[in-house]
């Protein structure tokens, strides 16, 4: 178990060495070869009407004249020991791992991405509960009534789940429980749970929701596929003939072997979603890590790309190691080696 | 039975959850806790547009929080380092400087009167020195008295620092400072020979040549004096020293900033501002169709970026009487337009580009605005609300605007090209209205043989990589470009120089994209800004308006307009016309 935890960890640790070059040279590389200049991309970081001298400036303060692996260099270094900033009036040091300082806003990217985690934390574990038990047990429920009134409506909520994109779904619910009954706060509203738990609570029922209907509908066509194929199985005729009770039949051991697929996907979901639920943190204006990379990307934050990109990758990695880990608990066929 | 168990559990927590939401559903933190101090209101009898031309709901009524949202986070809310249009607005809670606007809607509020200074500058009879007295007694929230070496030093680090990037350059245009090279790299303050400080009142700004309207520029926010010893550069935008009616409690970039009252303003000293609210709080990045649903159930106050509702509440406001009467639908200080390059081939011929200006559909150029709600149709470079607006129509188009296509075929013919010709219309692609414009446009030509084809490029870059160059401009026979302006400060120089000035012709980033290098309007500039008298000089902005429209290279299609919605809950409402949005130091909510 150890040996196969240190072979993924050093395997993780490429990983995102390789996610890191790759994505420095999407956002560098490929711009320069188009013909983009140093001034052009600092341009984008001055106010209107800029003189050549101030984004001369711009440009020596985001080190953008330095040949790419120079600048590259400085990012990697900046992960591992730190870097020097100048803000104006004196330097400031930003401590390892310094994932650099964002052109735009000029913070340190490294606390900016902390301080956005608990949001984006809190959503994604809350949705995952919920579509979660929701979705297995509809999935359950749904391959063990096949075919009946039950079975086809939960399936057309399913199809409808999977169909709606959250910035549908979030708006009709902000406008119906927030804005015209008043029910949950409106957007805007997130809270971290250490100010005000029973606001942060509030704040997040409608966005858990809507991020999990989404997931609960895939997860609920997913277990009854499984479902109904694990029920057809030698084995648990073989378990009914020995006369267990249905209950047990269906729990321990059809459900057990159609988690197994489910666990995987629900780990890199999980996963995914810790790097940022970019559309339900838009929808409900939850400053999460989601929404930090969308408006990033908008505003050609560069560093700030480069940091999510890299945690996002982090939390993949980690979660593909749990799975993994977590396969030979739920599945004793399964021996890690 | 289980399964009635089961149903009531869920009944059960679906109740208990809805209960707990329900209960705390006005609990403070950053979210919504005014939920019945909106629409839902004291009926107001205000009308649309009302806010234009009076102050709706006028209260003195102080407490409360006052609260905004905003889709984006500014570029910084230090005052020295902000270009953003709202902030220039925003930043006069906490920072005054040497002057600014009457606090007024309509032509009143486009004067300038005293802010920090005793009055407006004395300017000396060559134009080249200006001196501003300041008032005494005006302290910092934490007590210490302004002293006119802090306003010198506040300009000295907007405008000639490396860091501080995102404000305008002015002073460090217009002053006489050669070679200075900032505070942060240049200590000694007295390097800075631009501005002389006689005393700890009195300021002498130092030209390099005569400029008339230098009182617009000391109306900035960079005017706002800061104390060298708190001057912590970029970080400086979280503590800013605050000399207006509020101060900083807390600013976390790009999530929310607080204000509270400033115990250290003295109402006496300031004849613009008020203090009603005991707070104000800013939510950053908020998603900008749900700022309209919040403003609409009255649970936010203001919408920060002050350039109105999206679409969805557009429509839904228009279907609706009882909420258009809660907006007011103002210009804002752009224009929109398309500029046609006089060194591109056939619009070098003045009749080709006359061609276009008749040709031209100005409703359906209009329409992707959002129609009349979304701006007037225009004849002219400046916009209604810049001092020195004189109405003209050189070229009109047709009585229902709609194109004079007998009009444009003898322009046409005129300039050797009966059968029209081919050119290319170069957009911001990501810029949905502006493609909008330009398929209208092409439309329109089309109409006469004019066959254009639409080239789309980032925004990002379209100034400093595309139509902003002039080479880039010829090589790829760019034509028409569709563009927009707004002045920085509300006077014909303000908006005219930058764009019709051509010896502001640039490698990169060019803004006068037409390349019109006239003597005439450049010797009518220079006249202008050296004129003391304002009348006089109003009149030149106004000849210059005419001398560039007669070139035909300018093609203007809406003075922009927005439809900002007001709350019955707020008070103290009305639209500044210098900003183009409401006067936010006015602002108060109702209890």
């Amino acid at each position: 178990m150890v040996a196969f935890i240190v072979r993924r960890v050093i395997a993780a640790v490429l990983m995102l060495v390789i996610v890191s070059v790759a994505t420095f040279a999407i956002f560098f590389l490929i711009p320069r070869a188009l013909g983009q200049t140093p001034e052009g991309m600092a341009s984008r970081y001055v106010g209107r009407d800029a003189t050549p001298e101030a984004i001369q400036g711009a440009v020596k303060r985001l080190h953008l004249d330095e040949p790419l692996v120079v600048q590259y260099g400085r990012f990697a270094k900046g992960i591992v020991a730190g870097q020097e900033y100048s803000i104006g009036p004196r330097m400031v040091q930003c401590p390892a791992p310094c994932f650099g300082y964002s052109f735009n806003n000029n913070q340190p990217v490294w606390p900016t991405l902390l301080d956005r985690l608990p949001a984006t934390l809190s959503l994604a574990i809350g949705a995952a509960i919920i579509w979660l038990v929701a979705g297995v047990s509809i999935g359950v429920i749904s391959a063990l009534r096949r075919g009946t009134l039950t079975d086809r409506l939960a399936m057309t909520v399913a199809l409808a789940g999977v169909s709606l994109p959250i910035y549908f779904t979030g708006l009709v619910s902000l406008a119906l429980f927030a804005y015209t009954l008043g029910i949950f706060p409106g957007g805007g509203s997130y809270t971290p749970f250490t100010e005000d738990p029973v606001m942060w609570f509030q704040a997040l029922v409608l966005p858990w929701v809507t991020l999990a209907f989404l997931y609960a509908a895939l997860y609920a066509r997913l277990t009854r596929a499984g479902m109904l194929e694990t029920m057809g199985e030698d084995y648990i005729r073989t378990a009914r003939a020995k006369g267990l009770k249905e209950r047990t039949v269906v729990s321990k051991h059809a459900l057990r072997a159609t988690l197994t697929p489910i666990l995987t996907i629900f780990g890199l979901d999980v996963g995914l979603l810790l790097g940022g639920a970019v559309l339900t943190e838009s929808t409900f204006s939850i400053p999460g890590i989601g929404k930090l990379v969308i408006d990033a990307i908008r505003g050609n934050d560069l560093p700030v790309v480069l940091g999510v990109t890299l945690f996002a990758a982090f939390f993949i990695v980690l979660a593909n190691l749990v799975v993994d880990v977590l396969y030979a608990v739920v599945d004793p066929r399964v021996r890690l080696s | 039975m289980r399964k009635t168990k089961a149903l009531a559990l869920a009944a059960l927590g679906t109740a208990l959850t809805m209960g707990l939401a329900a209960c705390g559903g006005s609990a403070g933190g950053g979210g919504n806790n005014n939920t019945g101090t909106g629409n839902t209101g004291a009926a107001s009898t205000a009308k649309h547009n009302d806010g234009y031309t009076k102050v709706v709901n006028p209260s003195d009524a102080k407490g409360g929080t006052l609260k905004f949202a905003y889709s984006d986070e500014p570029d910084s809310m230090d005052p020295g380092n902000t270009y953003y249009a709202w902030n220039w607005n925003f930043s006069r809670l906490y920072a005054r400087p040497l002057l600014t606007y009457t606090a007024a809607p309509g032509e009143e509020g486009l004067k300038l009167v005293p802010d920090l200074a005793e009055g407006l500058g004395e300017a000396s009879e060559d134009g080249k020195t200006w001196t501003y007295k300041l008032k005494k007694g005006i302290k910092y929230d934490d007590g210490t008295e302004v002293k006119a070496a802090d306003v010198k030093y506040a300009i000295a680090r907007s405008n000639f620092s490396a860091e501080l990037t995102d404000g305008p350059k002015y002073f460090a245009e217009y002053l006489d400072a050669e070679g200075y090279e900032g505070p942060y790299k240049d200590k000694d303050l007295a390097n800075f020979k631009g501005i002389e400080t006689p005393d700890d009142y009195t300021i002498v700004f130092k030209l390099k040549a005569p400029f008339s309207e230098f009182d617009f520029l000391v109306a900035n926010p960079q005017s706002a004096p800061v104390p060298q010893a708190k001057d912590t550069g970029l970080e400086y935008e979280k503590a800013v020293a605050s000399t207006g009616p509020y101060k900083m409690e807390s600013y976390e970039v790009g999530k929310q900033l607080n204000l509270v009252k400033n115990e250290n303003w003295d109402p006496a000293t300031d004849t613009t501002r008020k203090q009603l609210p005991d707070r104000i709080e800013v939510q950053f990045k908020q998603n900008a169709e749900d700022i309209d649903q919040r403003l609409l159930a009255g649970q936010v106050h203001a919408d920060l970026g002050g350039t109105g509702v999206q679409p969805a509440a557009r429509a839904k406001i228009v279907a609706d009487p009882k909420l258009k009467d809660s907006t007011d639908n103002p210009y804002t200080p752009f224009n929109r337009y398309a500029m046609m390059s006089t060194k591109v081939a056939p619009f070098d011929n003045i009749d080709c580009r006359k061609a276009v200006q008749y040709a031209t559909d100005q409703v359906a150029t209009q329409a992707p605005w959002g129609g009349p709600l979304g701006g007037d149709i225009g004849s002219t470079l400046m916009t209604p609300t810049t001092v020195g607006y004189q109405q003209f129509d050189l070229f009109p188009n047709g009585a229902d605007n709609k194109g004079d296509a007998a009009k444009a075929k003898e322009s046409l013919s005129a300039c050797g090209q009966p059968n029209g010709f081919e050119t290319n219309i170069a957009v911001r692609g990501d810029r949905p209205k502006e493609v909008q414009v330009a398929e209208a446009l092409q439309a329109s030509l089309d109409k006469v043989g004019i066959k254009a084809t639409i080239k789309k490029y980032p925004s990002g870059d379209w100034s400093a990589q595309y139509a902003g160059r002039p080479d880039f401009v010829h090589k790829n026979k760019l034509g028409i470009m569709i563009a927009g302006w707004g002045a920085d400060w509300p006077s014909g120089f303000g908006f005219l120089s930058q764009i019709v000035d051509g010896r502001f012709i640039k490698d990169s980033g060019n803004y006068n994209m037409m390349e019109l290098n006239d003597q005439a309007v450049n010797d009518l500039l220079d006249k202008g800004i050296q004129t003391t008298d304002a009348a006089e000089r109003n009149k030149i902005w106004g000849e210059v308006d005419k001398k560039v429209m007669e070139s035909a290279a300018f093609l203007p299609f809406v003075y922009e307009k927005t439809l900002l919605f007001r709350p019955s809950s707020l008070t103290n409402v009305y639209v500044h016309p210098a900003y183009g949005m409401y006067d936010y130091t006015w602002l108060g909510v109702q209890q």
